[in-house]
């Protein structure tokens, strides 16, 4: 494989909350490598969106990276202290879509207005040639009469049509990498259809690199190239999407898989991952997950696993994959999975 | 099935309901909808943001006004002008599970008084002694300690709280239950705990289910026959499985389409289909609610009906 376009080492976030600190990433490390569609998931609280904000500088006031790199383009990201350094990145480089798109534009300002002044700031384009470039724009992500579109306001369009202008913006600069973050939970999935064909449009077009955060395992399917699995603020499972899906070894993937009401069946309940996520303002011995883990053993509890390679591209942070470990079946719907895939590849 | 024998528990028929604004045209929020929901069995209504589902749920309840049409309760009437012990009973016996557990519950008052607000309004209750027990029984029986009444609802996590949410209705003792979209704004391993304490209610307690939702892969999981609704009008209803297997109607094929399915060598096969309202000529051939087969019910016009005629007989 190539050199990773941008690599995330051990990063640390802490959060200073009402006089005591929380430790929101406990060291994840990733790799992104360029034109590929990598789909964080995890639950809210889990740390997926703190973490992709510190690929751009915007965390809130009270949250720093404590230790770890970030290295995109030759720098560390982490050590970015300045908002100059960031406005060479942010937005220029890596841009960011967010979730809402009724909170993202400004109600003020007209849609064209707004694209036009990423222009004018990042790309020195004036007047009437920012205008066209805007209008252009506009038009690349399936706004129909641009021309006419460019000079209404937010709210004379739908979520779908904002959710796109909220894109147009993203991409105005062309970034090399863009982070969605949830972009399609507000939206029907008439419209969540359209909205990730348009990002996968973009993406063919424009070379793009692209960061998916979603808890919604169905749109992974839909988008992603690779997988990766946070919880409690850390990465442990990544791979393919195809070996998260059919082949997943975490035990929190295994939950997180099962709980799905579309592989459930009907009429016997669905399995339910017991207990609540950990408390992120004391320090976590062993494996985080351990508590709510029925597949648990003993050191789970007293050190926390490093990453098991189960395949060059294939990852895991559990005590499971240690060769000393007992040989334990996961969940009958994921072993389902894995024999509907041995079914089709087969037959392919 | 032999759905013709089962009670009816509801049955709406025609219903029509209108939000007015000054002067201006009244805006039809619900047009002619019609479908039974029998005892003991869940019902699935489906459609996208501003479809009227929601309209629906609350004009049961009788939170909203029906501008026209009949809502049907256990054989009484129970919309428009009806007398207040009816209304008092309907209170009690309909119950709702709202959305956003971070919001319909007060933030100022403790759960005691959260669960217990129904019986206060209907003095459903002998004593103080009494009502703390049917508080008691309905923290349990959602899977809550006891102890949590004397709290506030800002000390619990989004699971628990519509926990509550659902605490606060079965204390009603209700025997219907309209749960509008109970588990959109929570965490998938909270989905599935939530999605499983209904329907060991629905066991132990025999209740029926109006579960309104735009989540159709959940509605497949939970609901016993669903209706597609658009625009304020019901498009199609099935048996939940006949309606994944044999969807008629060009939206709800279109809805089907679009739902994502967690299995990647699905999904990244898929083909979306678009709905496009105007592939519908009714300019003079007006639609119907058609029961195209045993308990499939769609909405077209006869040279539409018939093309789905057509497609049912190739299917089966």
């Amino acid at each position: 494989m190539d050199a990773p376009i941008l690599s995330a080492r051990d990063v640390v976030v802490k959060f200073s909350l009402r006089g005591q600190i929380l430790t929101a990433i406990r060291g994840a490390s990733l790799d992104l490598y360029e034109g590929e569609t990598l789909a964080i998931v995890g639950e809210s609280g889990s740390g997926k969106s703190v973490f992709t904000k510190t690929f751009i500088g915007m965390l809130d006031a009270n949250g720093w990276v404590d230790s770890g790199s970030i290295m995109f383009e030759g720098k560390d990201l982490a050590k970015f202290k300045t908002e100059r350094e960031w406005l060479t990145i942010r937005g220029k480089k890596i841009a960011m879509v967010f979730q809402d798109p009724m909170t993202a534009l400004n109600p003020l300002r007209t849609v064209g207005m707004q694209i036009q002044e990423v222009l004018e700031l990042h790309q020195g384009l004036k007047g009437e040639q920012a205008k066209k470039r805007a209008i252009e724009i506009l038009d690349e992500v399936g706004i129909s009469d641009p021309a006419m579109r460019y000079s209404q306001y937010p709210h004379e369009f739908s979520g779908g049509m904002r959710q796109r202008v909220v894109i147009a913006i993203a991409i105005a600069c062309n970034p090399r990498i863009l982070i969605c973050d949830e972009p399609t939970t507000a939206l029907d999935v008439t419209i969540q259809a359209q909205i990730l064909e348009l990002i996968r449009r973009l993406q063919k077009r424009l070379g793009l690199t692209i960061v998916y955060i979603t808890h919604d395992l169905g749109v992974v399917a839909n988008v992603a190239d690779r997988v990766a699995v946070m919880y409690a603020g850390d990465i442990i499972e990544y791979g393919t999407v195809e070996e998260i899906f059919y082949d997943p070894r975490h035990p929190y993937t295994w939950a997180l898989l099962s709980s799905l009401p579309q592989l459930g069946r009907k009429g016997s309940p669905l399995y339910s991952i017991k207990g609540t996520p950990p408390n992120l303002f004391t320090e976590i011995k062993g494996d985080a997950y351990a508590p709510r883990n029925p597949y648990a053993l003993k050191i789970d509890f007293v050190k926390r696993p490093p990453f098991f390679k189960v395949t060059p591209t294939h990852y895991a942070k559990t005590w499971l994959l240690d060769p000393r470990a007992p040989k334990v079946e996961p969940p009958e719907i994921i072993q389902a999975m894995r024999a509907k895939y041995r079914v089709s590849e087969r037959d392919a | 099935m032999t759905d013709h024998k089962r009670e009816v528990l509801l049955d709406v028929r025609n219903l029509r309901v209108e939000f007015k604004g000054k002067g201006k045209k009244p805006f039809i929020a619900v047009e002619d909808v019609s479908f039974q929901i029998y005892k003991g069995e869940t019902f699935g209504l489906v459609g996208e943001t501003g479809s009227g589902k929601t309209t629906i749920g609350r004009a049961i309840v009788r939170i909203n006004e029906t501008a026209g049409g009949e809502i049907i309760f256990k054989g009484k009437k129970i919309n428009g002008v009806i007398p207040k012990e009816l209304d008092k009973e309907i209170t009690r016996k309909i119950q709702m599970i709202f959305q956003d557990p971070m919001a319909s519950l007060n933030e100022r008052a403790k759960v005691d008084y959260i669960v217990s607000e129904g019986l206060y309004n209907t003095g459903n209750y002998k004593d103080e002694e009494d009502r703390q027990a049917k508080v008691r029984k309905a923290l349990l029986e959602v899977g809550l300690l006891p102890e949590f009444a004397s709290r506030f609802p800002h000390e619990f996590s989004g699971g628990q709280r519509q926990r509550i949410g659902i605490a606060r209705a079965l204390i009603m003792e209700p025997e219907f239950i309209i749960a509008d979209e109970p588990i959109s704004s929570l965490d998938v391993s909270i989905r599935a705990q939530v999605l499983n304490l209904l329907m060991e209610l629905q066991k132990t307690r025999g209740l029926t289910y109006l579960f309104i939702s735009h989540d159709l892969s959940v509605m497949r999981f939970i609901a016993d026959r669903i209706a597609v609704i658009h625009k304020g009008r019901l498009v199609e209803l099935a048996e939940t499985e006949e309606l994944f297997n044999n969807p008629l109607h060009p939206y709800t094929r279109a809805l089907l389409s679009a739902i994502p399915i967690p299995d990647p060598r699905v999904e990244k096969k898929k083909k979306i289909l678009v709905y496009d309202p105007r592939c519908h000529d009714y300019s003079q051939d007006k639609p119907k609610w058609v029961e195209i087969s045993q308990g499939h019910f769609v909405l077209g016009n006869d040279a539409e009906i018939e093309q789905y005629r057509k497609i049912l007989t190739r299917a089966s």
